[in-house]
């Protein structure tokens, strides 16, 4: 199943310390993540990480190797406390989900809020067949034009501290980022 | 524990476990990269653990079957998606500012390895 593999991957991810090797598999991790939402019935989520997460992301990573070298040094202390903090969480997080309901059953709490609305009347109110489309575009405009907003900071923020580094050192070396 | 709970929440459990996978990569690692990488499986659990949310069963994804509003069609849930794709782009963004940030690092300490960076700065702070 796709998601064994997904677990398989994320741990080669811990293990491997070339980080060329860790943001190629970073990539393919996304790249099944992308497969698992289409299996999910998610297809604009899918194709939205196979380009932002598998293909943008990398080459930002990439760029960023580039500058910052790619070998990681062993970790100097022992990963101990991490290792019981995460097993903690997690077990917590696990005993969480036993109060959840079911994967796929139709009477989750979570289908019937506003959902119901989304899919009846959308396309009358709307017009456009893509529920998730009318959703994001129309009902949510405002969580849209937040997200427009965040990305436009970011890009200045990178902007900012990318465009100091040339004043000092005009040399055509600093590419490959920006967001 | 028996058999059906395994089934229905066999998803949730492995999005927990790569949850866990990205949180150890973050706290556990030097590396700035390595830890943005970590970061970025913790965020991509989470949007599997929405998009699980949304699934029903034996249903199409929400894009309407003609003759639209008609027929007897069974959608899951749009909602999660569309939380979902924000969610990705703004990740996406604030890792662009993560590398940014790492990139300057590099170049103020000529390292990115957290202990690295420490050593560097306790020796400029005994030396004021």
């Amino acid at each position: 199943m796709l998601l064994t593999l997904l677990a398989a991957a994320g741990l080669a991810l811990l293990r491997v310390r070339n980080l060329f090797a860790v943001v190629m598999l970073a990539g393919i991790y996304s790249l099944l993540s992308a497969g698992l939402f289409t299996v999910m019935d998610a297809v604009d989520v899918a194709f939205t990480e196979a380009a932002v997460g598998a293909g943008i992301s990398t080459v930002l990573f990439l760029g960023a190797l580039a500058l910052c070298g790619h070998h990681e040094s062993k970790p100097g202390h022992t990963p101990l406390l991490p290792l019981i903090v995460v097993l903690v969480t997690g077990g917590l997080l696990v005993w969480g989900t036993m109060d959840m309901p079911g994967f796929g059953d139709p009477a989750n709490p979570v289908h019937h809020h506003v959902a119901d609305h989304y899919i009846e009347e959308s396309y009358p109110e709307i017009g456009i067949p893509n529920v998730v489309t009318s959703v994001l575009a129309s009902y949510r405009g405002y969580d849209t034009m937040g997200e427009t907003t965040v990305v436009f900071a970011a890009a200045v923020g990178v902007m900012i501290l990318l465009a100091g580094r040339l004043g000092r050192r005009p040399q055509p070396e600093g590419k490959g980022d920006g967001g | 524990m028996s058999f059906d709970l395994l089934v229905s929440h066999y998803n949730y459990w492995i999005v927990i476990f790569l949850m866990m996978v990205g949180f150890y990569i973050l706290i556990s690692r030097g590396n700035l990269i390595k830890k943005i990488v970590g970061l970025n499986v913790f965020q991509t659990s989470v949007f599997m653990l929405y998009i699980s949310m949304g699934k029903v069963s034996g249903a199409t994804p929400p894009i309407l079957v003609y003759p639209y509003g008609e027929g007897d069609v069974l959608y899951s849930n749009p909602l999660p998606h569309v939380l979902i794709l924000t969610a990705i782009v703004v990740g996406i963004a604030t890792t662009s500012v993560g590398l940014a940030l790492a990139v300057r690092i590099k170049e103020a300490y000529g390292t990115i390895e957290e202990d690295e960076i420490n050593a560097i700065e306790a020796r400029t702070e005994a030396a004021e």
